[in-house]
């Protein structure tokens, strides 16, 4: 396992990384590499949804909603999907955790302009790690009325570090991270490049307080 | 800023003008959620909020009870009418005792200005004001405020006139802090006998004649006759406000933009306004009754937000 670590490190020392990476990142995933994932997971949709007539992705908010925006695109332009029904859940309100944070939780908008009645829900988000927030989500879909079938797609699964019975039904890569690490997706849109991390949260305090 | 610099809703006044952008921010995302199918975010499903009306209320009493129960808080109202207050209860005794049954919030209409200040001195709950006497009545003008940023864009820089008894409205109050504080310009309209003396000493200007007061206005806040509060006779007959501070459709027409109709309600038609202002297109009025449970709902959750588990 870390040799097959190293390896991947030294095959993807290209400028953008390093420019972005601080030391103590270590790099999961490389632009090809979440490319490559993003294809597949794109026909592995296709080959369980074929035309997506009855099928609607709805992308986690905040960071789900890069994932499923690309997803859209390459079901849409690579693979010539029509339109695909598409919508963002935010799950502020539904979260179990409310009085119990530090520091109180900010909502991001919901947008779902059609009814999800008897229709397959495909919730996307970037990583699922204790399944708390895809707990939320199953409770506010519930909204937007009662689908047929729920699928969870996301790009990283972290292993043994649910809180929940909740698995993914497609997943990008799995990866197992100790409790005092995060993994963090960048995308191209919000962080200028597309790569995942795996980043001690010590690191994180100090950027962020810097 | 994700958190509200106050513990307890007594007036705008308290507020810093960030309050009031993340009340507008919270606002907007529950306006969403009331507009779904399923109308309802278990949010506080944790917290009890006791509503407590020494004073009548329909709008603002409904509104408070529907925000509470789409955010899932356990709710208890109760009117002055029916209470132990009529037996010589005192509000302290009363609010303590509610607040032994486990209640962590209070929303208070008083008629005393001041009610919901003195009792959030006293007892251990979050308190919402929600109307004490011709004080504050913050939400009124955290909605009204909502309605005109929906409708114009932003409320900094418009010109707004709040024409009518300015004298006994906490409305008017509230609404001249909380238009100042975003950047708002503010005239009030109405008879000599209405408008309280000092008024100008909150840098609001005194605009006798309504058709001048409309042509200067973006925006123009109707208030009601509120003959409950008159002792005396403030003008000669309502036939005669009606004609002097009332807006009629002509009048509207007659003016070189057009402006935004707002009022509080209830209405009294013919009055501060025909029912033909009331349901034009320029109207806003059953757009602020919508709003009103959104931001009582943005309200409610940011300050249950800060009680401790």
């Amino acid at each position: 396992m870390s040799k097959k670590n190293s390896k991947r490190s030294t095959k993807n020392t290209n400028f953008t990384a390093q420019t972005h990476a601080p030391m103590s990142q270590k790099l999961l995933l490389s632009e090809k590499e979440v490319a490559i994932i993003l294809h597949r997971l794109a026909c592995q949709l296709i080959e369980k949804h074929l035309d997506f007539s009855n099928t609607v992705l709805v992308g986690i908010q905040p960071r789900g909603v890069f994932l499923a925006e690309r997803i859209k695109q390459l079901l849409e332009q690579e693979y010539q999907v029509p339109s695909i029904a598409f919508g963002y859940l935010d799950i502020t309100f539904f979260r179990d955790d409310f009085r119990r944070t530090a520091t109180p939780i900010e909502a991001n908008s919901t947008k779902i302009d059609f009814l999800v009645e008897n229709k397959k829900v495909i919730f996307i988000d970037d990583v699922l790690y204790t399944g708390r927030s895809i707990r939320s989500a199953l409770t506010a879909i519930q909204s937007f009325g009662r689908p047929a079938e729920i699928e969870l797609l996301v790009l990283i699964d972290r292993r043994f570090s649910r809180h929940l019975p909740i698995q993914p039904d497609y997943r990008g890569r799995q990866v197992d991270a100790i409790n005092q690490e995060k993994v963090k997706v960048h995308w191209k849109e919000q962080d200028g490049e597309d790569a995942v991390y795996l980043v001690p949260t010590t690191t994180i305090q100090t950027t962020t307080t810097a | 800023m994700s958190e509200l610099s106050v513990n307890h809703l007594l007036g705008i006044k308290y507020l810093q003008p960030e309050d009031i952008q993340l009340i507008f921010e919270t606002a907007d995302h529950f306006k969403e959620v009331i507009n779904r199918p399923i109308k309802k975010v278990p949010s506080l499903r944790d917290i009890t909020i006791a509503n407590i009306f020494f004073e009548n209320s329909t709008r603002t009493k409904l509104s408070f009870e529907l925000a509470q129960k789409r955010l899932s808080a356990d709710v208890i109202s109760f009117s002055a009418a029916q209470s132990s207050v009529k037996k010589g209860e005192t509000l302290i005794d009363t609010v303590n005792n509610i607040l032994s049954m486990k209640v962590d919030m209070v929303v208070m209409r008083h008629s005393s200005p001041g009610a919901a200040h003195f009792l959030s001195q006293k007892v251990k709950a979050s308190i919402i004001n929600a109307g004490d006497g011709a004080h504050e009545h913050p939400t009124q003008a955290l909605l009204d405020s909502y309605s005109i940023r929906e409708r114009l864009g932003e409320v900094g820089g418009k010109k707004v006139v709040i024409v009518g008894d300015i004298l006994h409205s906490r409305v008017a109050l509230s609404n001249i802090y909380a238009l100042q504080m975003q950047g708002a310009q503010v005239k009030v309209c109405g008879p000599k006998t209405l408008i309280p003396r000092y008024i100008e000493s909150l840098g609001v200007q005194v605009e006798p004649n309504l058709r001048k007061a409309l042509e200067w206005c973006d925006v123009a806040n109707m208030l009601r006759v509120q003959n409950e509060r008159m002792d005396v006779n403030y003008f000669p007959s309502t036939r005669e406000y009606a004609q002097q501070y009332g807006v009629d459709k002509p009048l509207l027409d007659s003016l070189s933009k057009e402006i935004v109709i707002m009022h509080p309600g209830p209405i009294n038609r013919g009055v501060e306004i025909t029912s033909e202002v009331a349901d034009s297109s320029q109207s806003v009025i059953l757009n602020q009754v919508e709003n009103g449970v959104a931001i009582r709902m943005a309200v409610i959750y940011l300050l249950a937000s800060k009680i401790q588990s």
